[in-house]
């Protein structure tokens, strides 16, 4: 699992997509089916309950409150426990990712290197927070820890494209590249 | 046996293999303090997370202290509770947890009765040195009808999580977030009100801090007794009688109810009258119900629901509105006794009086807290006036007899007033598990068979097993009879129904361990079962007391329906007594 390291979801209430999207997200019945096939093939084992989770998040994107609910309904468990587990573990998220995922390295050789900088400038050209989403629903923001570029540090990842060797000034520059 | 033999601070021990170093050190006489342990032997349940590390103890020829509540004992183990370096280490765990607590303990509801401030005393914590200027985390405070919220004291003990999900089956409560942000709420933090929280407060019963606590309601009260133009009328629910001496130094199981009538008097009450008359009421209405359905079953009706479920208790109609929204035609429509005793009182008895229903104040005493939320709700309020306005639970009723300067230990034994004041044996045991079923057995045994019970106690529906089943003999007619207590149970009960394993004419359900006896609005017993099996005696005392035990035989149950509702399910009764259930499905 991969190790981001910011600790909590910020939920963007006031955020215009992201409230269309919750309010869209009346669940179809093709997608209770593809939840209760994921419960099921897990055994609807509350043991399993990280490995569903983790399935459903690899298919809807994000885990909706309504997406919570019907694993809660197929595994007979309460709905608080699962949102326990959704915000305990960083991984989780309850907000869907933007069309470019931006992931900032913060491990011990990106961080002397002035990774924190980095992320001030994306979250000063982004005008979004950690673990937020940009309100045109194009990039998100996020944290994890050592992605094994040392090398070049400090780096982040869009999407599957790595930047390396960055300045805080290079970021506006590169965020121009993605459409 | 398989047993092993250890010494804990120098005491010999043989002790059966499996126990731990913290049930050891109690069986000889050596309490080791705790705070996230929560023992609830009454319902076969140990909490011991082993998180908050209060209870480490050393271990000679172990490099790390051990935390007693999970450490098993091991041949030979020197266990030593008292030395410098676990006083040392335990003593900074209490300053951490203190050190992001807020320190404002003079105005804390639970001040006096907070087991982290229990421990800051025995330990003479006088000023918190490890950490300066820590950061105190500033929770929302999430206030119910009932319940009260306040994350920023709590220690993840988790304690209420355990009792909400694995005793209540109830599921409201859990952990959430990680680190500091860590704390005990409903899923998506919504308030407790929007969730499938049953207010039956047994979360705050075994809270050990302040974080959850219960809706005061005494202000509003003693304003209402200070208004000369308002005619204040008090209720006291059964189980209160057996448990409020305990608030003033009296062994538990002590029965009040004379005290507690002069001090309900001296605190300035127009009348002092007894729930114990409308749990009478309750069993005429409910009972007669009760014998509508079975004579229809036994006479083939096949639209007839059964089993009957009582619906004396709040928190258990909650979970049933939440949990099966498909069953809701098939508890009984009977009202509660504090929901029956207050349009009865706000009618007939204002009638006498001559009192206008706005001018009458009504006030419960309860060993509930969700009984806060019952008289809130919209159905119990006629023109925007509530038929019961206030609802106070035991340690409120305890806490303002000493604030008006009652000495509660030297007062002179009074009785109820009348009208409503009178009551008989069956009303008393609706405070204990199985008593509701026990009352309505015996009055429904009368009525149905046309002939005089010999024998009014049936010891086959007492005790504390969770789930009891009985059948009681109404002359040749076998009457299944099944009980529960505790929310979790019922929901065994309710499941084995649908899946066809019982088969039952009435069931009764409490939602509190030991019924109302171990109420959320009781002194806190913090899982001491011999509290409530004293309470538990005291109530079956005091129903062999009375003269009259069967509801039926009440005068005063008799005049009422003589001169006011006519004879029981009439219309008046339907639209006094009765209510309906709302479908709350689970969010």
């Amino acid at each position: 699992m991969n190790c981001y390291i910011h600790a909590i979801f910020v939920i963007q209430e006031n955020n215009p997509l992201i409230l269309t999207l919750m309010k869209k997200y009346e669940l179809e019945d093709s997608h209770k089916k593809t939840i209760k096939e994921i419960c099921q093939s897990f055994g609807n084992k509350h043991g399993e309950l990280i490995n569903i989770l983790h399935s459903t998040q690899g298919h809807f994107g994000y885990l909706p409150e309504a997406v919570q609910n019907e694993i809660a309904l197929n595994l007979n468990m309460p709905l608080a426990k699962i949102y326990g587990v959704v915000s305990f573990y960083s991984f989780f998220t309850m907000t869907p990712k933007g069309k470019y995922p931006i992931s900032v390295c913060l491990g011990t050789a990106c961080f002397v290197r002035g990774a924190e900088k980095i992320v001030e400038a994306l979250e000063e050209e982004l005008k979004i927070k950690v673990g937020q989403v940009t309100e045109d629903g194009k990039f998100s923001l996020d944290c994890l820890r050592c992605i094994g570029a040392c090398g070049l540090a400090p780096v982040i990842m869009i999407g599957d494209h790595v930047h390396g060797r960055l300045t805080p000034d290079m970021i506006k520059g590169i965020l121009q590249q993605y459409e | 046996m398989e047993t092993v033999k250890i010494t804990i601070d120098n005491k010999h021990l043989e002790v059966p293999k499996g126990t731990t170093i913290l049930q050891a050190a109690k069986q000889a006489g050596i309490k080791i303090p705790t705070l996230c342990y929560m023992n609830l032997p009454h319902l076969s349940r140990e909490h011991k997370p082993g998180s908050c590390r209060v209870c480490v103890v050393e271990i000679k020829g172990r490099k790390t202290l051990a935390p007693a509540c999970v450490t098993k004992c091991a041949e030979g183990m020197e266990v030593l509770t008292h030395s410098l370096r676990a006083m040392n280490a335990r003593r900074t765990v209490v300053e951490l947890l203190i050190s992001d607590h807020p320190k404002d303990c003079l105005t804390c509801p639970s001040s006096g009765c907070c087991e982290l401030q229990n421990l800051a005393i025995i330990m003479g914590i006088r000023e918190i040195t490890s950490v300066e200027n820590a950061a105190i985390s500033t929770y929302r405070k999430d206030e119910s009808p009932s319940l009260i919220r306040n994350m920023d004291k709590c220690v993840m003990c988790r304690s209420c999580e355990t009792v909400c999900n694995e005793i209540q089956t109830v599921g409201a409560l859990s952990a959430i977030n990680r680190g500091f942000m860590a704390v005990v709420a409903p899923a998506f933090e919504q308030d407790l009100k929007d969730s499938p929280c049953t207010f039956c407060g047994q979360c705050i019963a075994v809270c050990p801090t302040g974080a959850l606590t219960c809706v005061d309601s005494t202000p509003q009260v003693i304003r209402a007794l200070a208004d000369e133009k308002k005619f204040v009328v008090v209720q006291t629910a059964p189980a209160v009688r057996a448990a409020l001496g305990e608030e003033f130094g009296y062994a538990p199981g002590t029965l009040v109810t004379g005290k507690m009538v002069a001090a309900l008097r001296a605190l300035g009450f127009d009348k002092v009258l007894d729930t114990d008359f409308a749990a009478d009421l309750t069993i005429m209405e409910e009972g007669t119900e009760l014998l509508n359905r079975i004579s229809r079953h036994l006479q083939g009706d096949k639209d007839v629901r059964l089993p009957i479920l009582t619906s004396c208790c709040p928190a258990w109609v909650n979970f049933f509105e939440t949990n099966y929204p498909d069953m809701l035609d098939v508890p009984s429509t009977a009202r509660s006794p504090q929901q029956m005793f207050g349009p009865i009182a706000k009618t007939y008895l204002a009638q006498k009086l001559g009192i206008k229903r706005e001018d009458m104040v009504v006030v419960s005493i309860m060993p509930c807290v969700a009984k806060k939320y019952e008289c809130q709700r919209e159905e119990f309020f006629v023109d925007g006036n509530p038929d019961v306005d206030y609802s106070l639970t035991t340690r409120e009723l305890a806490r303002l007899i000493k604030y008006a300067n009652i000495d509660f230990n030297s007062l002179e034994d009074e009785n109820y007033d009348r009208f409503m004041g009178e009551s008989t044996g069956a009303g008393v045991i609706f405070g204990v598990t199985g008593g509701v079923i026990e009352a309505a057995t015996r009055t429904a045994y009368e009525l149905f068979t046309g002939k005089e019970l010999e024998n009014v106690d049936f010891h086959e529906l007492r005790g504390l097993e969770g789930i009891r089943q009985a059948t009681i003999d109404f002359d040749g007619t076998p009457i299944h009879i099944g009980i529960a207590h505790t929310l979790g149970n019922a929901r065994k009960l309710l499941d084995g129904i649908k899946s066809g394993m019982y088969n039952f004419h009435a069931i009764e359900i409490m939602a509190c361990p030991g019924g109302c006896i171990g109420g959320a609005g009781q002194p806190l017993h913090r899982g001491d079962s011999s509290v409530l099996e004293a309470r538990m005696k005291a109530i079956y005392q005091e129903d062999a007391n009375k003269v009259i035990r069967k509801s039926h035989e009440n005068p005063e149950i008799i005049t009422l329906y003589e001169e006011f509702l006519g004879k029981p399910l009439s219309e008046k009764s339907h639209e006094l007594l009765h209510t309906c259930y709302f479908c709350h499905p689970r969010k």
